[in-house]
């Protein structure tokens, strides 16, 4: 019954088998040697690229004492699938949450991360809730504690200058590849200038996920993985115990204290006050406690007045001009300028106070504003300058080698770079030729549109200490990678000012404001102290007390500038505390126990328990 | 009788059970691959799938050889009793048999259960051969008067109704898609058997049609459907008879027009989506209807020329492929043992469907040449489903891989329907007919 006719048949239905399986072998061809996306798709299904995070490196004061260390802290994690008889009231009372609470962040991790997928169920545990969870977690099903590594201030000081670690912006992980959305940067101070060596270097595992994202082991046993590099140590110039001192000192007082060692300057304390115990801006209350801070207008803690606030020096400006006037020989030792308790070619203004007329030294001794009147006139309108314009542009221009009106570039971050006005600016204000240098005479005794901050003070102090120059004051001294710091900090930045008797002859005045001139109270026994008072002038309330001093005089190792705001005068609240901060410095102990005691009790914010001032010079 | 032919393996053919072997192998491997975990890493472990495996290939190779001990007669005498018997236990199975996954296709005996649906397939295929070894299905004498059509096609639909009435109970009662269709593949065989290519043309032309129906907006299949019939009345001659003709084929056409679009319509979501993926039509969301079809191209197409190598595939490791022992074992396949690993298992299993198809044609016997095309027809069926739905060529059908899929029922009742074969050509001097 095999028809012949038939029996071709088996021809066309062989053909067709193996017309169907050259179909599939050439797509088979196709999509496994040609086309590409089906690898770069198996990829990303399968590998994870996982990051370990190294923990920061540690931040040591120049004795060698822990400034910021890590802490572990502990987040509970949650895996929505596997909460099934879990202890749920429990945890709530633990947690202080209540179940509407507890099943809206179940549902809120279901949804961002997904069921099989851990998330944050409660961020940073305080020590005492952690404490109550870990002897009850085998109760709470799907549950389960992460550790991370926190930043821990166990000095509890200098959070304006220590900085602190936050979570980095969207636009700077966009833009650095290093970091990514979710990281951790340094935001502030150190943390933030010295963020690369922080840091150290992050590592890359590579792992195999399942289709449920649950790991299943390393990638070619862990080939091409890379291991996170720990953060680099870093010690700072900070002396601590001189910077908790400080922030004692000007407890209940707006202002700063900065103290810089002359010779290098490196910054011995930066105190901005009011300030706050560091360890609040970490952990479970970290978002309330910043933005309370932030809030604060009163106090404005978060506020570094030690940088960010900048001031009209007053009259420790003098000595600048005392300086440039000799060099330019415009000004003698023997100069003596005639003061009727203001300048008198302008009617009395600038005012003065009542002290007995003298030469050069007396001058700073006494702080006469007249007698810098006539010195800052000498420059400004010398022979040299037939221009007063050009005499001013001099002068300015001979300021600005101080340090001041221009950022000093330290290693501070957020420093403010404070004014000296301009040409231009004056032209602007008074019209071409609507200024002389009468109009703008107040300058040289520190006060109309001259701003300077703390550290510029310091600065300033450091270049009289020294003689005529300055190293550019920074806040780091060493790092445990062994690379040395950056080399601008090692080099000497001369002055306009280069000939030391100038600067003798200020120092000598400096020396007598402290031994029977304006700041006579705050002298310090077998110590030369040399200082300047000074009175910030304030628009908004009561002026600024201003004191800058350096110490010894010989061999000076430490210059000092200290604000303290709406004080008055220089001479009652910032000497004292300088002269209470050198002696702790150079004794590393303070025998003026009442000074100590009165000026650690003051608050000047509230007003409460201010001892009676003395009267005005 | 010689003293040799009492032999279990007398004239058994080797190339058959060589290849046959060498799949079973093969697919063993790849679900030891396929649900391959540190914890149970030996291949023998009972408590795994692949451990579960050898029992069924043990199991197999005893059918194997019972079927090649028994007397090969006793396949022809008692082909409509197995193919009574399967198909009352497919009709009894939703009803006696215990859901699984919501799947009534189930007899379960403890841990093990058995799909009578996979046994209909050699039963079917030992009726049609039964049937049609006794009659002819070629048409000799066309005649059109309404009797003599009768008369002529009397057989054919005979033939239609023992393979259709598994595929429509199958699908109706148990609701086994997968299992169901792959009675199609008998056409084949009737195709061999005298089946004229009209009714093939016609079947042809429906796939297209369906295929364009749901492609294109109907109206303007309809459109060119009637302008062809008036075309048609240009070329030829004008009379009563092609009137006929043109007006039943313009209604047939139309009616396959009609019915793909409304039969797509009353299709359940799934369905629909499946059909939508493989025509590319709409949003397909990858994460979820495309899912499946996308990520087995994914393990696949990641393979490469010479694929990963043995246990180090990671998509069908880490379970991205859904069904990966089962259905969508080529994946594990595919991305394993690349490009040239797949193409072996296809040469493989064509080799032994032309093997097949090549001993079914020196048989006396017209029982035994009729079932071998059944066998080829089936394993091709599967073949070209299965491969052709994990790499985009065929809309997902839940059938298996022949010899390589997991699970006990398709690998017994691909062995039992092969080795009735190789126990019919081995006997093929001594069948007389």
């Amino acid at each position: 019954m095999n028809n012949p006719q038939l029996s071709n048949r088996q021809y066309y239905i062989g053909g067709f088998f193996v017309l169907v399986a050259l179909i599939y072998i050439g797509r088979l061809f196709y999509i496994q040697t040609i086309d590409d996306t089906y690898k770069e798709a198996a990829n990303q299904n399968a590998f994870r690229y996982l990051t370990d995070y190294p923990p920061r490196g540690y931040v040591f004061d120049r004795n060698g004492k822990k400034l910021v260390v890590n802490e572990p802290s502990y987040d509970l994690m949650v895996i929505p699938i596997d909460v099934k008889g879990c202890d749920t009231m429990a945890l709530c009372n633990i947690l202080h949450i209540d179940k509407g609470t507890f099943r809206k962040r179940i549902e809120k991790a279901k949804y961002v991360n997904g069921r099989r997928k851990s998330s944050i169920f409660e961020k940073a545990l305080t020590s005492e809730t952690y404490a109550k969870l870990q002897e009850k977690i085998f109760r709470f099903n799907g549950f389960y504690f992460q550790k991370r590594s926190v930043r821990s201030y166990p000095e509890k000081l200098a959070p304006h200058l220590l900085g602190y670690v936050g979570e980095v912006s969207k636009e700077k992980a966009k833009s650095d590849p290093y970091y990514n959305e979710g990281d951790y940067i340094g935001v502030s101070g150190i943390e933030r200038s010295y963020e690369e060596l922080l840091r150290g270097k992050k590592g890359v595992r590579i792992v195999l996920v399942d289709v449920h994202n649950q790991e299943q082991g390393k990638y070619m046993e862990g080939k091409y993985d890379t291991a996170g590099v720990v953060g680099v140590g870093i010690t700072c110039t900070i002396d601590a115990e001189l910077q908790k001192y400080g922030e004692q000192l000007m407890m209940g007082k707006k202002g700063s204290i900065v103290a810089i060692e002359p010779s290098t300057g490196e910054v011995l304390c930066l105190v901005s006050s009011p300030t706050y115990d560091p360890n609040l801006l970490v952990g479970h209350d970290r978002a309330k406690t910043f933005s309370k801070m932030y809030l604060d207008t009163l106090y404005n803690p978060l506020y570094n007045r030690a940088t960010q606030a900048t001031y009209p020096p007053g009259s420790i400006f003098k000595l600048i001009d005392a300086l440039i006037g000799q060099q330019d020989g415009v000004l003698q030792t023997s100069t003596v300028y005639p003061c009727a308790m203001g300048y008198p070619p302008m009617g009395g203004k600038p005012k003065c106070h009542r002290h007995p007329a003298g030469n050069l030294i007396a001058s700073i001794q006494h702080s006469c504003n007249s007698y810098y009147s006539y010195v800052f006139r000498s420059i400004v309108d010398q022979k040299a300058y037939p221009k007063f314009k050009d005499g001013y542009q001099h002068w300015r221009d001979a300021v600005m080698t101080f340090g001041v009106g221009q950022k000093l570039n330290s290693d501070i971050p957020f420093e403010r770079s404070g004014n000296v006005p301009s040409v231009k600016y004056y032209n602007k204000v008074f019209g071409e030729n609507g200024w002389r240098s009468n109009t703008i005479v107040s300058l040289g005794i520190g006060q109309a549109e001259l701003l300077i901050s703390p550290v510029q003070m310091a600065n300033v102090m450091c270049i009289i200490a020294n003689k005529g120059y300055y190293f550019t004051p920074h806040i780091v001294k060493a790092n445990t990678s062994g690379t040395p710091i950056d080399k601008k900090f090692m080099e000497k930045h001369y002055t306009y000012v280069t000939n030391k008797i100038y600067y003798e002859n200020v120092i000598d005045g400096m020396q007598k404001v402290v031994e029977s001139g304006t700041a006579a109270a705050s002298k310090l026994k077998d110590v030369v102290i040399c200082g300047k008072t000074g009175t910030a002038q304030n628009p908004h309330g009561k002026d600024h007390a201003v004191f800058v001093a350096f110490a010894p005089r010989d061999n000076p190792k430490i210059a000092i500038a200290c604000i303290v705001e709406n004080a008055g005068f220089g001479g009652t609240w910032a000497a004292p505390i300088s002269s209470l901060m050198i002696e702790k410095y150079l004794n590393r102990k303070v025998l003026r126990t009442d000074m100590e005691k009165r000026m650690m009790e003051a608050d000047l914010i509230t007003g409460k328990s201010v001892p009676a001032e003395k009267p005005h010079h | 009788m010689r003293k040799d032919e009492s032999k279990v393996f007398y004239n058994v053919d080797r190339w058959m059970v060589l290849i046959y072997i060498l799949l079973v192998l093969m697919g063993w491997l790849n679900i030891y691959a396929a649900v391959y975990n540190e914890e149970h890493s030996n291949i023998f472990d009972m408590s795994q799938k692949y451990g579960k495996q050898l029992l069924w290939i043990g199991g197999a190779a005893f059918l194997a050889i019972l079927i090649l001990i028994i007397d090969s007669g006793f396949y022809t005498v008692f082909a409509y009793i197995f193919y009574s018997f399967f198909l009352l236990a497919c009709i009894a199975v939703p009803f006696l048999g215990r859901e699984v996954k919501g799947s009534k296709s189930w007899f379960r005996f403890g841990d093990f259960g058995i799909q009578p649906a996979e046994f209909m397939k050699f039963a079917t295929n030992l009726a049609l051969a039964k049937f049609l070894s006794n009659v002819n299905l070629k048409v000799e004498n066309v005649k059109t008067n309404l009797s003599s059509i009768i008369k002529n096609y009397k057989n054919t639909l005979i033939a239609g109704i023992i393979i259709m009435a598994p595929l429509i109970i199958i699908k109706l009662l148990q609701d086994e898609t997968g299992l169901a269709i792959v009675f199609i593949a008998f056409i084949a065989v009737l195709y061999r058997e005298g089946l004229s290519v009209n009714f093939l043309l016609v079947g042809f032309l429906a796939v297209i049609l369906m295929i364009l129906a749901l492609m294109v907006e109907d109206i303007y299949l309809y459109t060119i459907i009637g302008a062809i019939s008036l075309l048609s009345f240009v070329f030829i001659k004008r009379n009563r008879k092609n009137l006929i003709i043109v007006i039943l084929c313009t209604g047939l056409a139309g009616s396959m027009v009609f019915g793909a679009s409304y039969v797509y319509e009353k299709l359940e979501k799934h369905q629909k989506t499946r059909i939508d993926v493989l025509l590319g039509r709409g949003e397909v969301d990858m994460k979820k209807e495309g899912y499946n079809v996308n990520q087995a191209k994914i393990a696949i197409g990641s393979g490469g020329f010479l694929g990963k190598g043995y246990l180090k595939g990671t998509q069908t490791k880490y379970d991205f492929v859904p069904e990966q022992d089962t259905d969508f074992i080529f994946c594990t396949v595919g991305e394993e043992w690349g490009f040239v690993g797949s193409a072996f298992v296809i040469i493989l299993q064509i080799a032994l469907m032309l093997r097949v198809l090549n001993i079914s044609e020196r048989q006396r016997s017209p029982f035994s040449r009729i079932y071998g095309y059944g066998v080829a027809s089936i394993l091709f069926f599967h073949l070209a489903v299965n491969i052709g739905m994990t790499i985009g060529l065929m809309p997902v059908i839940g059938i298996p891989l022949p010899f390589f899929s997991y699970g006990g029922s398709s690998l017994w009742s691909f062995t039992i329907l092969l080795f009735i074969f190789i126990k019919l050509d081995a006997n093929r001097l001594l069948i007389l007919r």
